[in-house]
């Protein structure tokens, strides 16, 4: 396979471009002459890398994308884009691509142990179906699962969230956000009691002050690194503080670099909150009117599976105890005072925060000066660092402690921003309720109401949606493994390579006889050869499409060229297999009964011919442009999906235009109220949602009031010890994008960086005898890798930290990552584990 | 052949004409060996013009040094661990025989205990050179402004991050991008006293044809001439002013106090050495005084650390005047 | 010489049978593909047991072997090598002037092969007609090999010497160097016979020079057997080199072939159906004739 990886093909567009340089037409214009000779249509689309959200233009001619660039007008990047968004012309035509559905088989039958074979799609959703009933008629709806990821399109995401609880009537669905965003999600309801940063990329312009907490923003977020280097560059007084717990790019233009013991962030933030009250820097007013206080349960365990340990000893973890009963709630929270408060976070001294962290002192209280400094606005940003934490919740509830305290959110160049990888983890694996507890429009499956609502949209007879939260991305590899799912459909992500601790659940849940698993995907990566059905996806403009980014921008694109070979869009995967289920096939009788005009019809018809998906024919279709979900089902599919997706969060805090807009607009930020985006949530003025003379309301929470949370530094799961003696953090670098199954295809891309080397500290290759460029062999409790030390280059760590970008398939460094998660949100932690390195 | 011939007479002056044709045949000799050897000459002057794309391997002196030492072993070439270098084939204009490596193709990854010199049997590769980072196998030049990604304004800066002596041999030097009026530019920088040449930027420029290219040293570096110097950089050498035995000041300008000049450069009256009667001179804090500075550009950075060392000056450049644009 | 595939040095062959009558030359290929072969398992198949090429090698990681004149020539142009090519070189002239220089030429070099094809054709073919150049020239153009370095043009004759060229190219890659290796294979079929080694080769010179007082020659043990049949001066590469020894009892000389020039291949030795050529050491000038044992064996 590797060799069919390098075999790129080149992009036509140098052809394109030679073509149309020697062709003068003589007589004619030059203007004309170009139109002519160059031939490329374009068209307005959005870059389908990070959350970031760049505006892109994107040239088609003879059915083929041969040429992007970065839409000069796009209010996000301006024309610009990052090195990946340089080469999206080319991430379509890895010579690779699947083009027809593979299902294992041998002797002409589907065999777990058999070898692809290409079938047609009738044959796959035949199976697909087989499977999936047998399944339901064998564990229920309990028994099915799906996992996608924040690289659905908005209304693939909605639609397979609608597929799955309402039709299937199973919560089992989760995306790969989960891994990525969960924590700032449970961040944000804990605090606000609703999702999404309130603040967007305009605080950039604004901020006296940086603070990256967990965040290489330099190579993930390259183009808004560059608004934020301009600020730097433009306001002398501008200061940049960089919190990691290794050295790396964002760090080059720290005025204050703090590297810290990993999991200490918990730590220094209490310290941070502590200073501003000792210091008497509390906004008293802001804290009074609009704050209240909660002392979060301790104790919660880290995610792992019941009987380690770690989890028999805690008492709030949730899971069930001696008696069956659940151990506590981590979630739970009981109110205190502010005296609570500050008493609870007194311990937390700049002495004991050097102490944990190993943080020079001065390094701490210059962090901790401005944001108690009323004069120094400051924008505080992070990804996974704070995210991928077995305290993930925690960490994010703790920054906003921080900015709460001093009332400095939510006005221009004030704020926390939770910045996203992925181009749509907010658009839509967050807002269109693809979690496994979630609803569209942060509603909850645990809420009656919620649902109540969900079931009015959806036309469904009440008790359709079921009560039970569903398994997370986490439980579905260990319920695989444990042989507790019988169907499982992977799509849009590469949980083989990007989950935790494959070697020990991922593979061996996968590999289960007991569970057949079906993955769409555009190359065959790791996770399609471990599957049992390769379903060949469209992608990108292959499909017309819509994405949220970090700032609560929808963008939208139509449709640019055909799917190559026989892919589908995964919208059209999810409708062709809803024709294959009778209502009587999937419902209860008793449920069917108070349904009855759903009788004698099919999944389909109820989830997308349910007379509002349907509602919009294809003459709306922009003329010229192909839109296959519309050749295939005799109506505008997408807008039919949106518009009913878009009638959950309209009136409710989570306004979107109307979907024509969205076709002619550079991307909105929501809530769009009376035709005008919001750039600041909770504040009047900005936010329509605030009244006059409110100043300032947390609507999310009944009371207006946010939260602050007292929650205390806690240590890492696993740390390292004699046997394995250093920390294994993983993460990425610029040239690629997650698993790289698209950038890895880009022969420039994978030249700029071909192989994930382990990156060390010098003198920690010295004390085990290895210099730059030796073949190591990294070991965890959970597998062994094979790389090459780095003791140079972009990442520095400290003594004592390793650092492994998992880009790269050859050497999956999740088979060393340990699958604890923040049991709150059930992140994994893919930055802490203990590891050794030995000479290979 | 001659000397098999036996004479086809026996004449009286056989041994003179035998003389005779002894110093002929000699001449002859010498004639074809010398135009051979100016053939030679000639050929192995050009061969020493090496093309500007071909490097020599760490510790190779200067080219006619290096073509008189090399032996053209091969040796460094197998113990090269990542295949960078190759013995030049007669048909590459590189002196036959003799190791190279295209930055393109195969860059130097700079090995720490550096095995191609140390196989050298000659010390063609100098065997002083024990660092990597001291090699000098040509220098990195960002040739092509037009095409470079970042000159435009994107995020590539593939040839920085891949670097391995990254923010000294290249650093990203920070200018406004006046067009969108809210993006900085990250300018690659080469400088020649860390960059190695080792190629690795040149290989991983993601461009069809690189913009950032390792040249000869030679081809790459201009020269200042000697009968100038950079006053600054004199001075943070020495680290003291060039002149501060001599007692030099300056006496405060005159501005009313009730209006101060923003930005106003006066040595005097900001701290530095002063001739005003009363105030003795202190040539010590001579350094400081050059560049002038903004009230309130130092009120936040109490208790920070210093700045980045590879910001020139120790501070970022003030944004120019590009307010219009935005 | 009636045809092209007719046997050739008859009376040898009746005598001792094709082996024995082919016994050193067997050797001799057997020495230099041997060699060849040992250069070649480290690129081929990964067994480094030697690295490099004829104008330096390390064999086991241990033992350094440098071609002297290439060492000359970089002493020449005013480097002095590292130890280790010193030893080499070292290692190389004290063997060679065991063993006779031009042993090298014989044994080891493996333009040898390409020029005793060469030879061998030009005889089947009955190419007559040779052109005329001294068998000094060599001494010239090593003169030449050697000036260069000593005026600044670095290691020169290495830009065009086929020997180098071939064995390098054959270990590390050919390239065009094929186009130079088949020049000397035409100059020595049609233009000259035994043109390159026996005329112009530097480096055959020099190991010649080298070899002057080496120990292992060839003698003309048994002369007095001899039957005048011209096979040895048909088949030696030198034929210049016999007379004395073969015939110069009369004048006195001794039997050893003593000239330089001498490539000490044992073709001589093959060839002579009466089994006059033994290898013996230079100062064995005992004759069965003036040795009354008459037992001189080889």
């Amino acid at each position: 396979m590797s060799l069919t990886r390098r075999d790129f093909i080149k992009s036509s567009a140098v052809a394109a471009a030679a073509n149309a340089a020697g062709m003068a037409v003589p007589g004619v214009s030059e203007a004309l002459a170009q139109q002519k000779n160059d031939g490329i249509r374009w068209d307005k689309g959005t870059c389908r890398f990070c959350g970031t959200g760049c505006g892109v233009l994107i040239g088609t001619k003879d059915g083929r994308v041969v040429a992007t660039q970065g839409d000069p007008e796009a209010p996000v990047n301006r024309g610009l884009n990052c090195i990946k968004g340089y080469f999206l012309s080319k991430i379509m035509y890895g010579k690779d691509r699947l083009t027809q559905p593979l299902l294992r088989m041998k002797n002409g039958q589907y065999d777990k142990n058999g070898e692809f074979t290409p079938i047609s799609w009738d044959q796959a959703y035949d199976i697909m179906a087989d499977k999936c009933k047998a399944a339901l008629k064998a564990g229920g709806p309990r028994n099915i699962a799906m996992y996608g990821s924040g690289q659905w399109t908005i209304w693939e995401g909605y639609a397979a969230a609608k597929l799955w609880k309402a039709g299937f009537r199973s919560n089992n669905l989760d995306p790969n956000a989960r891994h990525c965003m969960a924590s700032a999600v449970t961040g944000f309801m804990r605090t606000f009691g609703i999702d999404e940063p309130m603040g967007c990329y305009d605080d950039m312009e604004h901020a006296d002050a940086f603070a990256l907490w967990g965040s290489n923003m330099a190579e993930m977020h390259p183009i808004l690194w560059s608004r934020i280097t301009d600020r730097r560059l433009n306001a002398k007084h501008v200061k940049i503080h960089v919190l990691s717990t290794f050295s790396h790019r964002s760090c080059e233009l720290a005025d204050n670099e703090l590297i810290f013991k990993p999991q200490s962030d918990l730590a220094i933030l209490n310290y941070i909150a502590n200073y501003i009250i000792q210091n008497g820097a509390v906004n008293q007013e802001f804290v009074k009117n609009h704050v209240k206080f909660k002392k979060g349960v301790t104790d919660i365990g880290y995610g792992l599976r019941p009987n380690h340990p770690l989890e028999q000893a805690a008492g709030n973890n949730g899971y069930p105890g001696p008696d069956g009963k659940p151990k506590g709630d981590p979630n739970k929270a009981t109110d205190i005072s502010f005296e609570e408060f500050k008493a609870f976070v007194a311990e937390y001294t700049l002495d004991k925060a050097h102490e944990i962290s190993g943080v020079p002192k001065e390094n701490l209280e210059a962090l901790a000066k401005i944001y108690a400094d009323p004069k120094t606005k400051v924008m505080s940003l992070w990804t996974m660092g704070f995210n991928q934490h077995t305290r993930g919740t925690w960490v994010n509830n703790m920054i906003y402690n921080v900015h709460l305290l001093v009332g400095k959110i939510s006005e221009p160049g004030n704020g926390p921003f939770s910045l996203t990888g992925q181009p749509s983890a907010c658009g839509t694996a967050r807002e269109v309720g693809t979690f496994a507890h979630r609803l569209p429009a942060d509603m909850m499956v645990a809420n009656p109401k919620h649902r109540e609502i969900a079931e009015k949209v959806w036309k469904l007879p009440a008790g359709t949606i079921p009560d039970w939260i569903g398994l997370h991305a986490v439980a579905q590899s260990r319920a695989l493994k444990d042989g507790k799912l019988g169907f499982f459909w992977s799509t849009t992500t590469n949980n083989m390579q990007a989950g935790p601790n494959i070697n020990g659940e991922i593979y061996p849940g996968w590999r289960n006889p007991a569970v057949f698993v079906v993955h769409s995907d555009v190359y065959p990566t790791v996770s399609a050869l471990a599957a049992d059905l390769i379903l060949p996806s469209a992608m990108w403009t292959e499909k017309e499409g819509a994405y949220g980014n970090a700032e609560r921008r929808t963008q939208f694109w139509r449709q640019q060229v055909k799917p190559q070979g026989q892919a589908r869009s995964d919208l059209l995967q999810y409708a062709e297999f809803a024709k294959r289920f009778k209502m009587e096939e999937v419902w209860p009788a008793e449920l069917l009964d108070k349904a009855p005009e759903y009788k004698g019809k099919t999944l389909y018809d109820m989830l997308y011919a349910n007379g509002e998906v349907n509602k919009f024919p294809v003459s709306e279709q922009m003329k010229g442009f192909e839109n296959e979900e519309g050749k295939a089902l005799g109506f505008y599919l997408q807008k039919g999906l949106f518009e009913e997706y878009a009638a959950f969060g309209r009136g409710h805090g989570h306004d979107l235009a109307a979907f024509d807009v969205y076709h002619k607009a550079r991307g909105l930020r929501w809530p769009v109220v009376d035709n005008k985006e919001t750039l600041w949530r909770f504040r009047e003025g900005y936010d329509p949602y605030v009244k006059a003379g409110e100043k300032v309301r947390f609507y999310g929470h009944p009371d207006g009031k946010a939260v602050i949370f007292a929650l205390p530094y806690q240590p890492a799961a696993e740390q390292p010890d004699n046997d394995y003696d250093l920390w294994l953090c993983t993460g990425r670098v610029l040239e690629h994008w997650h698993t790289g199954s698209m950038t890895r295809r880009v022969p420039e891309l994978y030249k700029a960086m071909p192989d994930a080397w382990i990156y060390m500290h010098p003198e920690d290759a010295k004390k085990r005898g290895l210099q730059r460029g030796d073949t190591v062999k990294v070991q965890t409790r959970r597998g062994e890798i094979s790389t090459r030390v780095e003791t140079r280059g972009r990442n520095k760590p400290p003594l004592g930290l390793v650092f492994v970008p998992f880009f790269d398939e050859h050497r999956l460094v999740n088979k060393l990552t340990l699958d604890a998660t923040c049991p709150i949100s059930k992140e994994t932690d893919f930055k802490k584990c203990a590891c050794k390195v030995v000479k290979a | 052949m001659s000397d098999l011939q036996p004479s086809s007479s026996a004449k009286p002056d056989k041994a003179a004409a035998a003389r005779r044709q002894f110093f002929a045949d000699a001449g002859r000799l010498a004639c074809g060996a010398g135009l051979l050897g100016l053939g030679l000459g000639l050929y192995a002057k050009q061969a020493r013009a090496l093309p500007p794309a071909a490097l020599r391997p760490p510790g190779a002196g200067g080219e006619s040094d290096f073509l008189g030492a090399c032996i053209r072993c091969g040796l460094c070439v197998r113990d090269c661990p990542y295949g960078t270098l190759s013995l030049a084939r007669p048909e590459e204009p590189i002196a036959t025989g003799t190791p190279y490596f295209l930055a393109r193709q195969v860059p130097c990854e700079m090995c720490e205990d550096i095995p191609c010199v140390k196989a050298c049997p000659t010390g063609a590769l100098d065997h002083g050179l024990t660092d990597i980072n001291e090699a000098r196998m040509g220098l990195a030049v960002l040739l092509d402004q037009e095409t470079c990604l970042n000159f435009l304004g994107l995020r590539c800066d593939v040839c920085y991050r891949v670097c391995p002596v990254i923010d000294k041999a290249i650093t990203l030097e920070l200018r406004p991008n006046t067009r969108t009026g809210r993006h900085t530019m990250f300018i690659p920088t080469v400088h020649s006293d860390h960059c190695t040449g080792c190629g690795k930027c040149e290989r991983s420029c993601v461009l069809e044809t690189a913009a950032i290219k390792v040249l000869p040293i030679a081809l790459a570096k201009g020269q200042l001439g000697q009968h100038y110097r950079v006053g600054w950089e004199e001075q943070r050498k020495a680290g003291h002013s060039l002149v501060e035995d001599k007692g030099l000041g300056d006496l405060p300008d005159r501005i009313p106090e009730s209006a101060p000049l923003e930005g106003h450069y006066d040595p005097a009256s900001q701290g530095g050495p002063s001739l005003a009667p009363g105030k003795a001179a202190t040539p010590d804090s001579g350094v400081d005084s050059l560049s002038p500075r903004l009230p309130g550009a130092d009120a936040h950075s109490a208790g920070l650390p210093a700045m980045p060392q590879n910001i020139p000056g120790g501070g970022l450049p003030n944004r120019l005047s590009d307010e219009a644009a935005r | 010489m009636s045809g092209f595939l007719a046997p050739r040095f008859a009376e040898a062959r009746a005598a001792k049978g094709w082996l024995g009558a082919h016994r050193w030359l067997l050797l001799r290929r057997l020495s230099q593909l041997g060699i060849l072969a040992l250069f070649l398992l480290g690129p081929l198949a990964g067994l480094w047991l030697v690295k490099g090429n004829l104008s330096y090698s390390l064999t086991l990681d241990v033992l350094p072997l440098t071609d002297p004149l290439l060492a000359l020539q970089v002493l020449l142009s005013g480097h002095r090598p590292e130890r280790l090519a010193l030893l080499g070189a070292a290692i190389v002239l004290v063997f060679y002037a065991l063993v006779g220089g031009r042993v090298y030429c014989a044994w080891v070099c493996p333009m040898n092969l390409v020029t005793d094809l060469a030879g061998w054709l030009r005889e089947r073919l009955g190419l007559k007609g040779s052109a005329h150049i001294s068998r000094r020239a060599r001494y010239w153009i090593l003169a030449l090999t050697l000036l260069l370095p000593l005026a600044g043009a670095g290691l020169a004759w290495e830009l065009v010497n086929p020997v180098s060229l071939l064995h390098r190219g054959l270990i590390f890659g050919l390239g065009t160097a094929w186009t130079v290796v088949l020049g000397i294979f035409l100059l020595d079929l049609l233009v000259m016979s035994r043109g390159w080694c026996g005329h112009l080769c530097p480096m055959g010179a020099f190991y010649g020079l080298l070899g002057r007082g080496s120990l292992l020659r060839v003698s003309a043990r048994r002369r007095s057997n001899c039957n005048d049949c011209m096979d040895c001066f048909a088949v030696c590469p030198e034929p210049q080199v016999i007379r004395p020894a073969l015939k110069g009892e009369g004048a006195g000389v001794g039997p050893v072939i003593l000239a330089s020039a001498c490539t000490n291949c044992g073709r001589c030795i093959d060839v002579c159906a009466k089994d006059v050529f033994v290898f013996g050491n230079r100062f064995n000038q005992h004759t069965p004739s003036n040795d009354p044992a008459g037992k001189a064996g080889r």
